[in-house]
């Protein structure tokens, strides 16, 4: 079943938490709401729920206007943050409790719901622990067992609030794995909400990024990836190198140096911000090269697949800290020294806009967008 | 601050009027807030009211006069007499209960708080009764006192032990959870920092639990002047000498002097006012940093 | 230092849990333990005759009934009023809750008087009562109304704080698993509440069963009609029958000494459930 929300917009006081959200979300995928703490994410899923009410907008079900429907009619699976078992019924009584409470002519006969409940037991692989307490739990599997209550009233959809989010780093990796199994099991439509990028990466069909109650961009994982949108969806999906300067001649002017950025929209001498992944910038030793930005090596990290090397450079009369990952081949074949001039040069380059946002909704600059491939090591 | 405490107050209200799934249909609320205001106003405010009406139904001169009748003024003064000796006298022992309790672990310690609580559900008649067992006529040291001329019950010192008797807990009571919550680390921290005992206790200690220890003593003090029963066993009701004013409000009752025993009975009233005043105001203060931050979470959320 | 003896880094433990064990004992364990030793000067069957005499019996039957009847009402009363608290807000909010804690404050004397004006045959509330053939004041029935008075407070007060800490999570968790109000409240929040609401109720019988000065003007206290145990008592020591009394007290102790450690359980209890979430 599809939702689609349309211009949904919710504030909290002075605080706007959504801002004229308009997004689809289409039958059977898994699509990750992905942005900062406060980013709205998380008020946006509960008013699909129905927990929370927007100020404007509707929410569609199966394109039925269920915008005034009461959370208990809207047939959604809710899986809560902090799972909201419910502490003195058992694993098996919370699992059924969905089935209890329907009204007499829906409810099903108690050996029916016992069969039920445990099919779903057998599903999130925790039948053995059906007579226990939450309490008794570990908390993956608190996260489980509060997935199979959500299942148990065969929901029209499913959503997930951070679902993640209490669980250490390992519990997590497997979660979220089965947590892609599942789907592919069920294809029951899902959302689930997270602040951590490589979580939504990993397991969502589509990843919608949020940021300040508006949608900052909509695509598959790889495509918000490498194509990330604006500045935000840059920073935020991974570590960045910020060049801040000038653009002129193809390049980007930046305090001394200069980086080439070939055919890029900008008119001569507008500001700009250049972005560069860490891997995406190789450092040159050679002191005849002119091109590049001048930095000094402070540390090389040489541990791991890779090797990290940070460097402090100057930009605009402030000092600033450069991260470079590269092989640990071309890191040996380097000889660094800390203290080392070298220079920078990114082998991509994406340029942007530098405008501050400004406080209303602000359609993204169009010449920002242009994403140029700099000329090839 | 009491602007925005109420706003704050509707506010917490609201978050769960608006949930949909916190909300009950608007007939049930009308109903249960009816019900709970319709007892409120039968059991707890119109025995208020009454009191200051039955006061002044005769008028002021009436009310005044009873006031300053020479009996009256003797149970005011021992009533504040009692409350003076026997209020910091528990003050200091809910302080050393309290920092023995909450600040460090040895065996017993849950026994031991319970025990602090114990007078909280003797009845006070027995309260009073305990004292006459000991220093009664008939009591254990009944005939030693009587030797050395010394009388406790039906005297001030009878009155003062069952007072601090049935008040004894409520320091301690107030202190202990307040001092558990904080923990020892700012103690053990101005230890390190190289105070001594004494000034980790007056600057570090009583300055975080100051709001909580006014409480106590305020609830305390309420109790020390208003207790009946265990101060009725041992008072022997001797008009201007053993009377406080509770007990006065009673004698009165009993000659059917209603007018006085109201009068005597609203300064009572006004007394347990002020208690709830600056039980308020307490609450208002410890609780609002608190609010504050739950709200900037429900926001963020 | 002794081997085994914990390090203390704070100051004072000695002098303070020493004085806490002294001024303990002086004011409460010694006193206290006075009406036992007391009542061993009587043999079983003298202590049996004492506290199952007919008016002995019929006053622990006014007593410990109508105190349990009364937390029993608070226990209903309390709640809703706790919940409307919590969970609504309407106008003079803050000075009913305020209000709650008069029974605490206010000195039981004067509540007890208050109490017999308005329900006296020709009181507030008596004077439309009686014509209804409702007696209140001087029956049992009066005895209930000072107990439901001072009892009140301690169901709100434990309950209050318990509803203020609830997530709003399992509400919201009931809902969307299509539970209506009702069935989220008996089969979710009740049983969350119902720790905190045995304490209050244990709170509120344990101190009813005690009380005497609210109690004794509106009371009548005819004997075996509406005559209170704690009453009883005092009428023992008047009339000089001090091992009479103390006999009394000795069953009353007990009682409450029970209560204290039930109390206490529940408390835990509470504290843990709680604790849990």
């Amino acid at each position: 079943m599809s939702i689609r929300v349309q211009h949904i917009a919710k504030r909290f006081g002075p605080f706007v938490a959504l801002d004229d959200i308009t997004l689809d979300f289409p039958t059977g995928e898994l699509v990750g709401l992905l942005g900062p703490s406060g980013c709205g994410k998380t008020t946006l899923l509960r008013i699909i729920a129905g927990l929370e009410s927007a100020d404007h907008g509707q929410v569609f079900l199966d394109e039925e206007d269920a915008s005034t429907a009461h959370v208990r009619d809207r047939q959604v699976g809710f899986v809560f943050q902090h799972y909201a078992l419910f502490r003195h019924m058992t694993v098996f009584d919370n699992v059924a409790f969905g089935l209890r409470v329907k009204p007499r002519g829906q409810r099903p006969a108690e050996s029916v719901i016992r069969t039920r409940v445990y099919e779903l037991l057998d599903l999130v692989q925790l039948a053995a622990l059906a007579r226990r307490y939450p309490t008794q739990l570990s908390g993956g599997q608190r996260q489980r067992i509060a997935l199979a209550r959500a299942l148990a009233v065969e929901p029209r959809v499913l959503l997930l609030d951070e679902p993640f989010g209490a669980l250490d780093a390992k519990v997590r990796k497997e979660l979220r794995r089965w947590l892609r199994q599942l789907h592919d099991a069920l294809h029951i439509t899902s959302i689930f909400v997270t602040h951590d990028q490589e979580e939504a990466l990993e397991v969502s069909d589509r990843v919608v990024l949020m940021n300040q109650g508006r949608v900052e961009q909509v695509g598959a994982p790889q495509e918000v990836y490498e194509q990330p949108a604006s500045p935000f969806v840059y920073s935020f999906l991974g570590a960045v190198n910020l060049f801040h300067g000038r653009v002129q001649d193809h390049h980007l002017h930046v305090g001394a140096g200069r980086l080439p950025v070939g055919h890029n929209g900008f008119p001569t001498g507008a500001e700009a911000l250049g972005f560069v992944r860490p891997h995406e910038l190789d450092i040159e030793t050679n002191p005849a090269e002119t091109t590049g930005i001048a930095a000094r090596v402070e540390r090389v990290l040489a541990f791991g697949p890779t090797a990290r090397v940070e460097l402090s450079g100057v930009e605009r009369e402030s000092s600033h800290i450069y991260e470079v990952e590269l092989s640990r081949e071309r890191v040996a074949a380097l000889n660094l020294t800390n203290g080392q001039w070298v220079r920078l040069k990114p082998a991509r380059i994406r340029l942007f806009a530098p405008e501050p946002r400004p406080a209303g909704p602000m359609p993204l600059p169009a010449g920002s967008l242009i994403g140029l491939d700099g000329e090839g090591i | 601050m009491g602007a925005a405490v109420a706003t704050h107050w509707a506010a917490r209200a609201r978050r769960f009027e608006v949930n949909a799934a916190t909300r009950e249909p608007a007939w049930v609320k009308g109903s249960l807030i009816t019900i709970a205001l319709a007892f409120f106003g039968l059991f707890l405010l119109l025995p208020l009211v009454t009191v200051f009406a039955e006061a002044f139904r005769k008028g002021w001169q009436v009310y005044f006069a009873a006031l300053v009748e020479p009996d009256a003024l003797s149970a005011i003064a021992l009533t504040l007499l009692v409350a003076a000796i026997a209020v910091p006298l528990n003050l200091v022992f809910g302080i050393a209960a309290a920092w023995a309790i909450a600040k460090f672990d040895f065996r017993g310690k849950q026994l031991l708080t319970t025990l602090i609580d114990l007078p909280f559900s003797v009845s006070p008649v027995i309260a009073g009764l305990i004292f006459v067992l000991l220093f009664g006529a008939q009591g254990w040291f009944g005939p030693w006192l009587i030797e050395h001329d010394v009388k406790i019950i039906f005297a001030v010192p009878g009155l003062v032990l069952a007072t601090i008797f049935v008040t004894f807990p409520f320091v301690a009571r107030e202190l202990i959870p307040l001092m558990e919550a904080q923990g020892r680390e700012e103690e053990e921290a101005a230890i390190v920092l190289g105070a001594s005992g004494w000034q980790t206790f007056w600057r570090v200690t009583l300055p975080s639990i100051k709001w909580g220890l006014l409480y106590g003593v305020i609830l305390c003090n309420a109790r020390a002047m208003g207790e009946f029963g265990a101060v009725s066993v041992v008072s022997g009701h001797i008009r201007g000498r053993t009377n406080t004013l509770p007990l006065q409000v009673e004698i009165l009752y009993n000659e059917y002097n209603f007018a006085a025993a109201f009068a005597v009975a609203s300064l009572l009233a006004l007394l347990a006012l002020l208690t709830l005043v600056v039980k308020s105001l307490v609450e208002w203060r410890g609780r609002q940093p608190l609010n504050v931050g739950q709200e900037s979470q429900g926001v963020s959320a | 230092m002794r081997a085994g003896k914990p390090h203390r880094v704070l100051p004072g433990f000695p002098l303070a849990l020493g004085y806490t064990l002294v001024y303990l004992a002086l004011i409460v364990l010694i006193p206290l333990s006075a009406v036992f030793l007391k009542s061993a000067s009587l043999n079983w069957e003298q202590f049996w005759a004492v506290i199952s005499a007919p008016r002995v019996l019929a006053s622990y039957r006014v007593s410990f009934g109508l105190s349990l009847l009364a937390a029993a009402i608070n226990a209903v009363f309390g709640l809703i009023f706790a919940w409307v608290l919590v969970r609504y807000h309407f106008p003079g909010k803050r000075i009913v809750d305020a209000l709650v804690d008069l029974p605490f404050a206010l000195p039981t004397a004067g509540a007890g008087i208050a109490l017999t004006a308005i329900y006296a045959g020709n009181g507030w509330l008596g004077q439309w009562l009686e014509p209804l053939g409702l007696k209140v004041a001087f029956t049992p029935l009066g005895i209930l109304v000072a107990l439901i008075f001072i009892g009140l407070p301690f169901v709100v007060r434990t309950v209050q704080p318990v509803l203020e800490d609830l997530d709003t999570e399992l509400e919201e968790a009931a809902a969307s698993l299509g539970a209506d109000r009702w069935q989220t409240f008996r089969h979710v929040l009740l049983p969350v509440l119902l720790p905190a609401l045995l304490t209050g109720f244990a709170l509120a019988f344990a101190r009813a069963v005690g009380e005497y000065g609210s109690v004794i003007f509106i009371a009548g206290n005819v004997p075996l009609v509406s005559e209170i145990t704690p009453l009883l008592i005092i009428t023992k020591l008047e009339q000089y029958d001090y091992i009479g009394a103390t006999a009394i007290a000795v069953v009353m102790l007990i009682v409450s000494f029970i209560l204290l450690f039930l109390i206490n359980g529940l408390q835990f209890w509470a504290n843990r459930s709680r604790a849990r979430s």
